[in-house]
């Protein structure tokens, strides 16, 4: 299985970009959403907090959405390069709901961006409010379109297959709105939301821990711990729903999510613990918790779940990614909603702008949106294998005729080229988060270091210190 | 659904494709001349007024580049499976340019020094040209005919690399530069609108000598193409290409002359629309010459209907908002104004 071969390579290549790419919309969708709240609440209240909060996340907005879009230019074009053969058959399926995304979703995206970063001052607020409303429904029409490609690839219906092989469209309903997908769409959603709330709540904790006074960096910490409070419990409350999901329609996916091998006859276990031994078939070095296993995914002591020995080999995924990958996603799932829980009991007398410790384990916790987010589509695309669309198309007959030196080359070359550039990204969003947000904090462009300050207006160029 | 499932489906997505790829070469032609052109400009002012002249608008034009992606996907699948393969070393060199370029945008302004700022211009430079470079070459590629049996690439690594495809990169490195020079002229002013006007003279005449170039080496690639352009009837619907460009170039130097500030523009693009009108009227009706046509390449009715709806309600909407953006960033470009 693990001989480097061109289909290896291309799984290496696939996985690499999308998950460098991933993160970014994932980003984007956040942010996009928290910078309409607060321009919104902005034009509500006329708060200078909330324009100077605005001003400070849409600098980093525009890096990661410059980053987004050059990644996501290589993923539209990466189907046909190294899965040419997925491409010409389910081309006539997910193809129009791609075609979708870029006109209702992209278009709008980069329409109104140049408006959202650089015009306030030429549009007026109420045309610039709207251009920021535009990118961020643009963001979540982009999360649905593509998640429901993604879902038809895990859950397909609303097909026939032509007799060379290529999958058509019945039902466009049938096909965009696939069993898995309603769930899918809301977990991604949620998880998007939740990575950015932990971002912003870390950047906001890290600015307390060196001035607990600073009133922007209070009002973004409690922000992003009201999304902690009330969005990490319902994440696992959808999760919960998209695993029953699963169960009903991949059964296998969850069997290797629970490193369950046997189809137990009273109740299975929960496996907090384990190294899943591909070979032996069984898990080593176990450690689990009799009936709970049952109890959680199908709410019942007794309920039967069907282990992976139940099903033939070669329909089986690589058990222990999936397996390790799930545990990472809800462990950082239940520690978000425990950040979210400490954060609201310390809201009682404003102790959550004073407890050090809270700050420090928020800002640890920064990433853990993103870890999460990559752990869970870890679980659910290795989970589908071995097959590209599930049950019907496998993924050795999805590669394009490239001979392994075309696709190590390639790979190599993204290898290199995306580290340069998404390292270099990631200091540059770490420095300017590293800077406080100030009164009358600067755009973008504005604040770049151009120069002589003499050019530039100078209120902007020059903020009053916060406090 | 019904009534559209009668039209000649492929044809009109053939035209709307079309239309995605000549929108993106003329829209992100002219920002990736203006990367090219870092190569001659080092003036660190004159640098961030191109860069600014293009910054709110840079996204939206590749999106078009993801369209003419896109849609090759959904309504012409096995173009889309046949072609990237076939061109994958050019393909592939064009996207990691094109993340290079990209980024450069904004981290040119987010380094800390200048060191730090020239690598991120060199960047662009190198991103851009490189990306224009593999256009041409992919351009070329297609252009000389791609080897396809039973629906899979079926030819070599380097197809793609011959002379003729080497004139067709180096042809599009030269006719990117002279579109942005031309939309420099058009948006910035003082000395650098002053040395465009002159770059545009000598990438003008360097651009018609490599259209004429790539024009009589096309009709010598295929038999085809040859009956189409040099021999009765063909040659009726054909010679007007020609002659009009060489009434376009003849307009554009006189706004040279002139120091007109839109008219090199305006008849750059031109020239370039009446190129891809030359090379419509080539391949028809292959999308993957020699071997498959529009409509050998065409998804199912259901699927290229389904995205018909989307495309002609959501195009002209697209294209409004768009010429909203260009509207509202309107204006000649200044130094020190950074869009505050």
């Amino acid at each position: 299985m693990f001989g480097l071969d061109a289909i290896v390579l291309a799984r290496v290549q696939f996985a690499f970009t999308v998950g460098f790419h991933i993160v970014l919309p994932a980003f984007s969708i956040g942010l996009a959403s928290y910078l309409a709240v607060l321009e919104g609440l902005w034009l509500a209240t006329s708060r200078q907090v909330y324009l100077d909060l605005f001003q400070y996340w849409i600098k980093i907005f525009s890096i990661v959405f410059g980053m987004g879009v050059v990644s996501g230019l290589v993923m539209s074009y990466e189907f046909g390069t190294n899965w040419g053969s997925f491409a010409d058959k389910a081309g006539p399926v997910i193809g129009p709901l791609m075609g979708y995304e870029v006109l209702t979703a992209f278009f709008l995206e980069a329409g109104f961006l140049g408006v959202m970063l650089f015009g306030m001052e030429r549009v007026g607020r109420g045309l610039h409010f709207t251009a920021t409303c535009l990118v961020a429904v643009g963001t979540l029409m982009s999360a649905f379109w593509i998640l429901s490609v993604n879902s038809w690839m895990q859950t397909p219906q609303g097909y026939t297959i032509s007799p060379d092989g290529r999958f058509l469209p019945a039902s466009w309903v049938a096909i965009i709105f696939n069993p898995s997908f309603p769930y899918r769409l809301l977990h991604m959603v949620l998880a998007s939301y939740l990575s950015v709330a932990f971002v912003v709540g870390a950047v906001g904790a890290w600015h307390l821990l060196s001035s607990s006074r600073n009133s922007h960096a209070r009002t973004m910490f409690s922000m992003a711990m009201w999304m902690a409070t009330l969005v990490a419990p319902l994440q696992i409350a959808v999760g919960d729903f998209h695993g029953l999901n699963t169960l009903q329609y991949q059964p296998i996916k969850v069997a290797a999510m629970e490193g369950d091998w046997d189809t137990a006859r009273n109740g299975d276990p929960l496996i907090l613990f384990a190294f899943p031994n591909m070979k032996e078939q069984a898990n080593d070095a176990e450690i689990a918790i009799p009936r709970l296993g049952s109890l959680i995914l199908t709410h019942s002591w007794d309920g039967e779940i069907r282990g992976l020995k139940s099903f033939p080999a070669d329909q089986r995924p690589y058990v222990p990614i999936v397996f390790f990958a799930f545990r990472i996603m809800v462990g950082l799932g239940l520690l978000m909603a425990l950040v979210g829980l400490a954060s609201l009991i310390l809201r009682r007398g404003g102790q959550i702008y004073r407890a050090r410790w809270l700050h420090r384990a928020a800002v640890c916790m920064g990433p853990s949106g993103f870890i999460a987010l990559l752990a869970g589509w870890t679980v659910t695309e290795t989970g589908r294998q071995p097959f590209t669309v599930y049950g019907l198309l496998r993924t050795a007959d999805s590669v394009s005729p490239i001979g392994t030196p075309g696709v190590a080359a390639s790979l190599a070359g993204f290898a290199i080229v995306y580290l340069i550039v998404f390292g270099a990204g990631i200091v540059y969003i770490l420095r300017l988060m590293a800077r406080p947000p100030v009164t009358g904090e600067a755009g973008p462009r504005t604040d770049a270091p151009v120069r002589a300050a003499g050019i530039t207006p100078g209120p902007a160029t020059n903020p009053a210190p916060a406090e | 659904m019904s009534f559209l499932l009668t039209l000649d489906l492929p044809l009109i997505w053939g035209g709307l494709i079309a239309f995605a790829v000549v929108a993106y070469v003329l829209l992100d032609g002219f920002d990736l001349g203006i990367g090219i052109l870092f190569l001659i400009e080092h003036d660190e002012d004159d640098r961030d007024v191109m860069i600014n002249s293009v910054a709110p608008v840079w996204d939206g034009n590749e999106t078009w580049l993801v369209l003419g992606g896109g849609g090759l996907f959904a309504v012409f699948p096995l173009a889309y499976a046949t072609i990237l393969p076939a061109l994958y070393p050019t393909i592939i060199g064009m996207l990691l340019a094109l993340v290079f370029r990209g980024v450069a945008f904004e981290f040119r302004f987010r380094a800390k020094d200048r060191a730090g700022r020239l690598r991120w211009d060199l960047a662009f430079f190198l991103g851009s040209a490189l990306a224009a470079l593999c256009q041409g070459f992919a351009l070329g590629g297609l252009l000389q005919g791609i080897h396809v049996q039973d629906r899979h690439y079926a030819g070599g690594w380097f197809d793609w690399f011959t002379p003729f495809t080497a004139l067709c990169g180096v042809a599009l490195i030269v006719g990117y530069a002279l579109l942005g020079a031309c939309w420099l002229i058009w948006r910035a002013e003082g000395r650098l609108q002053k040395r465009c006007y002159s770059h545009a003279r000598i990438l003008g005449i360097a651009t018609l000598l490599l259209i004429a170039g790539v024009s009589v080496w096309t009709p010598l690639l295929d038999a085809n193409f040859n009956q189409r352009w040099f021999h009765w009837p063909g040659i009726a619907l054909t010679s007007p290409v020609p002659i009009l460009v060489l009434l376009v170039a003849w307009q554009f130097w006189q706004g040279l002359v002139d120091s007109s500030h839109i008219k090199p523009f305006l008849c750059a693009l031109a020239i370039f629309l009446l190129c891809f009108i030359g090379l419509g009227i080539s391949m028809y009706p292959y999308i993957v010459p020699p071997s498959i046509t529009l409509w050998d390449a065409a998804a199912p009715p259901e699927s290229q209907a389904f995205l018909l709806i989307g495309a002609l309600v959501l195009v002209p909407i697209i294209l409004c908002y768009t010429a909203y953006a260009y509207w509202v960033f309107r204006g000649k470009v200044k130094i020190g104004l950074h869009y505050h």
